[in-house]
């Protein structure tokens, strides 16, 4: 696949998260030997119309009850909340992104709808064992007091090692999320995705930074 | 009327068909065309236009699924590719080994101009050695032709299509005539850290070889060295050339280019071939036969019309497959008589060996030089700026690197648009970040990441073909091909010394690498099939009891059947092959007029 912008999707594909951007090879199952094309039920195809917007639930029905709505806005605005540069995840549409992912019919989101509402599942059970009430509910220091014991995989004790993946995983597609927002874009500040009458390489000041000039 | 129906094409009288519309059928119809040849071009996908239908300016979240890629649309929701991918609706194939290392992924474009839509644009000539390596190394098989044979065709594709670069007189990477190449866009800063830290550890950097269009073609002084002599086609293509725009430095080419700023075959090789008068294209034509007259000469071509799922017959003076490597190969192989029972053209019991794909191994590093870098336009020409060519020739041949073959580097970072992935799996450089944390990671690490990508050559084998599967059908009811396939040590070998060489750059640039060096070359290589870069299948040589066809892509046993994509290679040097393909069909479409001219054919 070259072909193609490799860079750009090798990039894309971070270590952790391999199915993100592009399928990636070595792991997994081995193919079938027959290796045909299995429609997905419900997926747009292999021709969809590319010139039009889509919308969370215009092509396969969400799955968020209000319950895990309220769970998955309060954990994506406790790993993205609102600064002086940007909203907040669930601010900038997140949650709808989250349920569209989460519901959709193809291998990679199944095998994370299972991740993501298993891991509700989880942090509200928690939050209530530890302080009697749900995750949505909790003030700041007891959200953090869960999530510190979750939100670094290679530290995470072993009975919080599945909720630490858990955790890797959503704010992955959090972030995911938020960064191809405009909002999320402007705080990156990306200033591309216009034309150019020309292209002049990067400024002196940036040439400066690294010591190239 | 360039579109056309089934039932019109079989009554019409043609001089060639042309099967595939990408790099191949595309460079053939058009220089057939542009020299007054009738061309009937067949294609199995459906009609499609990149003016109309290229999402230029789409955002991430207009996507289903921010973009990301799925079984449907599998590098990614705006991708050119339409009806393609490694599985194919209806499409099915067979593979011996399932496991990385023995298995072979293969990908289809159905759709009017293939692959060329989705390309990495990238450019470059083979070399010298690449077309002798055998008597070079004593490995593989030499080309019949030499490069002096093929450089005049080189320029003449690069001055048709528009390719950046510069001539830099490395060794086996050859320089263009004067005023063929357009200039290369500028570096981005992360190509010139690269560039200065690879050249202390003895590794060149050069400007990238793609087809875009840097600035306008030039429409005066090019159409008479492409058609000395036919005033007719240097009108038509002057004409063109002005119609298509230079890049505007803005949107990825993987999505096609509705400005005409970089080369697929719909946007540059179709629409000059269409307005000389002499193309009919039908699309929906899945070609699955080379029908034989009783004089042993091709009569034309068997398809299914994919609309109507009826049998048609289309009759030429002379057949040219395209349809890619290994469709081609299948086209041949499925097309049986009792004089061909192992299929056409297969008197040597050679079509469908030696299959070749491009050894291929990646590598990213988080570089701290370029973080929080003030921010600034890098979307670029949309692909590469510039590149490493293979650098160690002195050292393999005397056999110190123990694999015979090269590599060379793309390479890239910068800021371009964020993606899905822009501030995902970031745990190994923020401790499990979150809240205003993460934020402030996210900020600095975006931009930071340069990512390595080795494309090297494969030397052909026995064990790495394909043939037709005894059982299994696609939904016509054509036999589909079976997949064998092999690495040897040159090729893992080469893989893990990608591995090491990109550590060695990253590190030399202050960097730190993500995930871990494969020193095992068997798990550092990419399956077969996945660079996209199948060639052979076919092969051209000098003896017909060694080869498929001559060295002018003619098969042995069929005088008026010809080959222009990948399968004649008999070699798949580290050069993406694209530009070869292009160069390669535009000198057997000149053969082909000369002998129509002298009423060979």
């Amino acid at each position: 696949m070259d072909r193609r912008t490799t860079i750009k999707w090798m990039l894309a594909a971070s270590a952790s998260v391999t199915s993100l951007k592009e399928p990636a090879w070595g792991a997994g199952p081995p193919a079938p030997l027959t290796t045909a094309y299995v429609p997905t039920t419900k997926g747009y195809g292999t021709d969809p119309k590319l010139l039009q917007v889509y919308r969370s639930g215009g092509l396969w029905p969400l799955t968020f009850t209000p319950e895990q709505r309220r769970t998955a806005t309060a954990l994506s605005d406790f790993i993205i909340p609102a600064d002086a540069t940007s909203p907040s995840a669930s601010q900038a549409g997140i949650v709808d992104f989250l349920d569209e992912w989460i519901s959709a019919p193809y291998e990679t989101q199944r095998q994370d709808r299972k991740t993501v509402l298993d891991g509700f599942k989880w942090l509200v059970d928690e939050s209530m064992k530890r302080f009697g009430k749900c995750f949505a509910s909790l003030n700041e220091a007891q959200q953090r007091a869960i999530c510190d014991d979750i939100c670094y995989v290679p530290e995470a004790k072993l009975q919080f090692e599945k909720a630490a993946k858990f955790f890797a995983r959503y704010r992955d597609l959090t972030a995911g999320g938020f960064y191809t927002t405009p909002a999320g874009r402007k705080d990156l500040q990306y200033v591309g995705n216009t034309p150019l009458p020309s292209f002049e390489g990067p400024p002196i000041e940036v040439l400066k930074r690294v010591g190239l000039a | 009327m360039p579109f056309i129906t089934s039932a019109i094409a079989e009554k019409n009288q043609y001089d060639v068909i042309v099967v595939g519309s990408g790099a191949g059928g595309g460079q053939m119809a058009y220089a057939l065309t542009m020299e007054g040849a009738r061309v009937l071009m067949l294609e199995a996908g459906r009609k499609y236009d990149p003016v109309t239908e290229t999402p230029m300016f789409q955002t991430p979240e207009q996507a289903p699924l921010r973009e990301a890629g799925t079984s449907d649309k599998r590098f990614g929701f705006f991708d050119a590719t339409v009806d393609g991918g490694w599985e194919v609706p209806g499409e099915p194939y067979v593979q011996t080994r399932a496991d990385a290392a023995g298995r072979f992924d293969w990908w289809r474009a159905r759709m009017l101009g293939g692959r060329t839509n989705h390309w990495a644009r990238i450019a470059l000539r083979n070399g010298p050695y690449d077309f002798k390596p055998y008597s070079r190394d004593g490995l593989g098989f030499d080309w019949p032709i030499s490069y002096e044979e093929m450089a005049p065709y080189y320029d003449k594709v690069e001055l048709l299509i528009g390719v950046y670069g510069t001539n830099d007189g490395l060794e086996n990477t050859p320089d263009s005539s004067p005023g063929c190449l357009l200039p290369p866009p500028k570096p981005l800063v992360s190509d010139l850290l690269i560039a200065q830290r690879a050249r202390k550890l003895g590794v060149p950097v050069i400007a990238g070889h793609r087809a875009v269009l840097t600035q306008q073609l030039n429409w005066k002084t090019s159409p008479a060295r492409l058609h000395p002599g036919n005033p007719t086609a240097q009108k038509l293509i002057a004409a063109d050339m002005q119609r298509r725009a230079a890049c505007f430095w803005a949107t990825p080419c993987g999505r096609g280019c509705s400005i005409r700023a970089n080369y697929q075959s719909p946007t540059v090789h179709l629409p000059p071939a269409l307005a000389s008068g002499q193309l009919d294209i039908l699309t929906d034509a899945m070609v699955h036969e080379v029908t034989l007259g009783k004089d042993g000469r091709a009569r034309g071509v068997r398809f299914v019309d994919k609309r109507t799922a009826k049998q048609r017959d289309v009759t030429a003076r002379a057949v040219v497959l395209a349809a890619s490597a290994c469709e081609s190969v299948r086209i041949l192989l499925n097309s049986k008589s009792a004089q061909f029972p192992n299929g056409l053209a297969n008197s040597s019991g050679k079509l469908g060996k030696y299959l070749m794909d491009t050894v291929g191994s990646s590598l990213v590093g988080q570089i701290p030089l370029l973080e929080s870098l003030p921010p600034h336009n890098e979307d670029g020409a949309g692909g590469g700026h510039m590149y490493s060519p293979w650098w160690l020739y002195k050292e393999q041949l005397t056999g110190k690197l123990g694999f015979a073959r090269g590599y060379h580097i793309e390479f890239g970072g910068g800021r371009g648009m964020p993606s899905l992935g822009t501030a995902a799996g970031l745990e190994w450089l923020t401790g499990g970040s979150y809240g205003a944390k993460f934020k402030e990671d996210a900020r600095r690490y975006y931009g930071s990441f340069v990512g390595f990508s080795g494309r090297g050559q494969m030397i052909p084998n026995e064990d790495s073909y394909c043939e037709t599967d005894p059982v299994v059908q696609d939904q016509w009811g054509i036999p589909v091909l079976r997949f064998h396939w092999k690495w040897s040590a040159h090729e893992t070998r080469q893989a893990a010394h990608m591995q090491k060489t990109f550590a060695e750059i990253i590190e030399a640039m202050g960097g730190r690498v993500r995930g871990h060096v494969e020193t095992d070359g068997a798990k550092a290589i990419a399956p077969g099939g996945r660079i996209i870069h199948e060639v052979g299948g076919a092969i051209m040589g000098a003896d017909p009891k060694k080869s498929v066809t001559n060295k002018w892509c003619q098969t042995w046993d069929v005088k008026n059947l010809f080959l222009a994509d990948g399968a004649p290679f008999p070699s798949n040097a580290d050069k993406n092959p694209t530009l070869t393909i292009m160069a390669n069909a535009w000198r057997v479409a000149d053969r082909i007029l000369e002998r129509m001219r002298r009423k060979e054919l």
